[in-house]
């Protein structure tokens, strides 16, 4: 499929918002032998969505799994800025005359890399509109 | 001021009321033996046939009902009457998701408003009084029930209902309230809001009585009701099977009168079903002798109480029962509304977001009682999108408005959370302090 490399493959994790319940599952993909490489909490009053970008996502998907946590896998499209500014601007716009939604997104910065990662409503759509704009990707290799 | 509202049947002599009960219930069980097909079976399988019922000693060979029974006999079938007949119906909550449907005739109507006439009348309302009602009106009974019967005594009614706990007071002050109906917890939650509009009820209103029920309450929150807010409070009890909340203190506050020709009390133990003596504690079983729509007999009602000894000093020879202090299965009454866990379970099931794993909370911040649950949600169900995830608990906080008429707060929880049991599940925390 066209763009698949660009599509980075992200793990959510349901976490209970109560004392400890974030360590609890930290150390959970520790045991499982998971190494995040970027993370993002979002929470609401009484439960939290920990996103994160794992090495091996699929091998850790199923590691995460079979410790009996709720893991869900999503793709997203992260955007390169550490060299042109005003590509988070441009992508925006781009993916809004394009009718993508952007649902929430965060900062990515490791190995010289510095990119804004961002979950749409279609990533493939969202691939080829900001390929085709020039806008600079980043690969799930890079990652 | 009238002493008794009817003499006659209130201060008859215990040997002839036991006399007027047996006639009563052998006129009671002819009828269901020949038009209610339910009790005719019911009768026919206990091997009892109307000819046995020769005084009310004879009870005690008639089949108990149960709850279970008007579920499925759900909406009418446990109807006597043709539906021509049929002036009114009353829901409240089943034990699943069908709530327990209870149909009243003229004559229904009749005995359920004389009962509060004679309440009212006892404890010193008539026609010089002005009474509030914050029951809730419509297919709860609280409202319609105590509105017909303040009406009968001649009272000026203020149909107030529930809620807009501002305007109540408002109201309470500019039409000279002199009684108000309501459950006690809605009488503490009225307290705190008049305090809050800088309102003094005991100073400020011509309040001084409240008659007060639909939930359990004791005599420690009746102590800090009086003091707070001046009135005098008065226990009121009866549930919609027997048409609603009916029997109530006198003026001297040592038991509730129930009127022996409208409905015979037995206190059974809970296990065995055998009769207890008066004073004992113990379930109780209702039989309505004047009801004429939905028959009421040997009704496990599954309230806790004791009949009292003796007489009262108020002159009234009738059965006087003691203070509800429990209940044998596990119905919560939460802000006047009976909820079942089984009702939740029914609803929760109905959901494919949730799983099987939930728990109750119900407690009290300040006046008012707070039901939380705590639910399991489904691998499948779940989200990275908070949005998504805050929908789902809002779908399920809806659905149980839905089926309880009661807010719920939803807590989503991740599958294996929330404590299994081996054995009888408890998943009820009532942390209310009564």
């Amino acid at each position: 499929m066209a763009g698949e490399e660009e599509i980075i493959t992200q793990l959510s994790i349901f976490v209970n918002n109560e004392p400890g319940r974030l360590a609890g599952v930290a150390r959970t993909l520790k045991d499982a032998g998971v190494n995040m490489k970027a993370c993002n909490l979002a929470e609401s009053t009484e439960f939290g969505i920990l996103r994160a970008l794992v090495d091996d996502p699929e091998g850790a998907f199923e590691k995460i799994r079979a410790k009996g946590l709720i893991v869900k896998k999503t793709g997203l499209v992260g955007v390169r800025v550490e060299d042109s500014p005003g590509a988070l601007f441009g992508a925006a716009d781009v993916l809004g005359r394009a009718g993508i939604n952007i649902e929430y997104g965060y900062a990515y910065s490791r190995g010289g890399v510095e990119a804004f990662l961002m979950r749409v409503d279609d990533p493939g759509k969202a691939v080829k509109a900001l390929g085709g704009a020039g806008i600079p990707l980043v690969k799930s290799s890079e990652i | 001021m009238r002493e008794y509202w009817n003499p006659e049947m209130e201060c008859m002599p215990a040997g002839e009321l036991r006399e007027l009960q047996g006639r009563s219930l052998r006129r009671l069980v002819e009828r269901l033996y020949d038009f209610n097909r339910f009790y005719h079976d019911r009768m026919r399988a206990a091997g009892v046939l109307p000819s046995d019922i020769r005084s009310i000693d004879d009870a005690s060979r008639l089949p108990f009902m149960y709850k279970e029974d008007l579920r499925e006999n759900y909406p009418t079938k446990m109807f006597t009457v043709p539906n021509s007949e049929i002036v009114r119906f009353h829901a409240s909550s089943g034990t699943s998701g069908k709530p327990t449907v209870v149909g009243y005739t003229k004559g229904d109507l009749e005995y359920w408003t004389e009962a509060l006439a004679r309440s009212l009348t006892s404890i010193g309302v008539g026609s010089d009084d002005v009474l509030q009602v914050s029951y809730g009106y419509g297919l709860f009974t609280g409202g319609l029930g105590l509105h017909y019967g303040a009406e009968r005594v001649g009272a000026s009614v203020v149909p107030s209902s529930t809620g807009n706990t501002e305007r109540q007071l408002e109201l309470m002050q500019d039409l000279d309230v002199t009684t108000i109906a309501c459950t006690p917890s809605y009488m503490m939650h009225m307290n705190t809001v008049a305090k809050r509009m800088g309102m003094d009820i005991r100073r400020d209103t011509s309040l001084r009585k409240a008659i007060l029920g639909a939930e359990p309450w004791t005599e420690s929150m009746r102590r800090h009701i009086e003091e707070s807010t001046g009135v005098r409070a008065y226990d009121i009890y009866g549930t919609s099977e027997q048409a609603g909340p009916m029997f109530s203190e006198c003026a001297e506050r040592d038991g509730i009168h129930v009127g022996g020709d409208i409905m015979m009390v037995e206190i059974l133990d809970p296990a065995t079903g055998e009769r207890l003596e008066d004073g004992s504690e113990g379930e109780m079983a209702v039989t309505m002798l004047k009801k004429e729509a939905m028959p009421m007999v040997r009704f496990r009602v599954k309230d806790v109480a004791s009949l009292m000894k003796g007489e009262c000093a108020c002159g009234r020879t009738s059965p006087r029962l003691s203070r509800i202090t429990g209940r044998t299965d596990d119905m919560l009454i939460i802000r006047g509304i009976n909820v079942f866990p089984s009702q939740i379970e029914y609803a929760l099931m109905r959901m494919p977001e949730v799983g099987d794993q939930y728990m109750i909370t119900v407690s009290r911040d300040g006046d008012l009682d707070h039901m939380t649950l705590q639910a399991e949600i489904r691998s499948e169900a779940f989200s990275d999108k908070v949005e998504d995830m805050v929908r789902i608990r809002s779908r399920i906080e809806s659905e149980l408005k839905k089926y309880l008429n009661l807010a719920v707060a939803v807590e989503l929880k991740a599958p294996g959370e929330l404590p299994r049991f081996e054995g009888k599940a408890k998943r009820v925390i009532d942390k209310r302090v009564y």
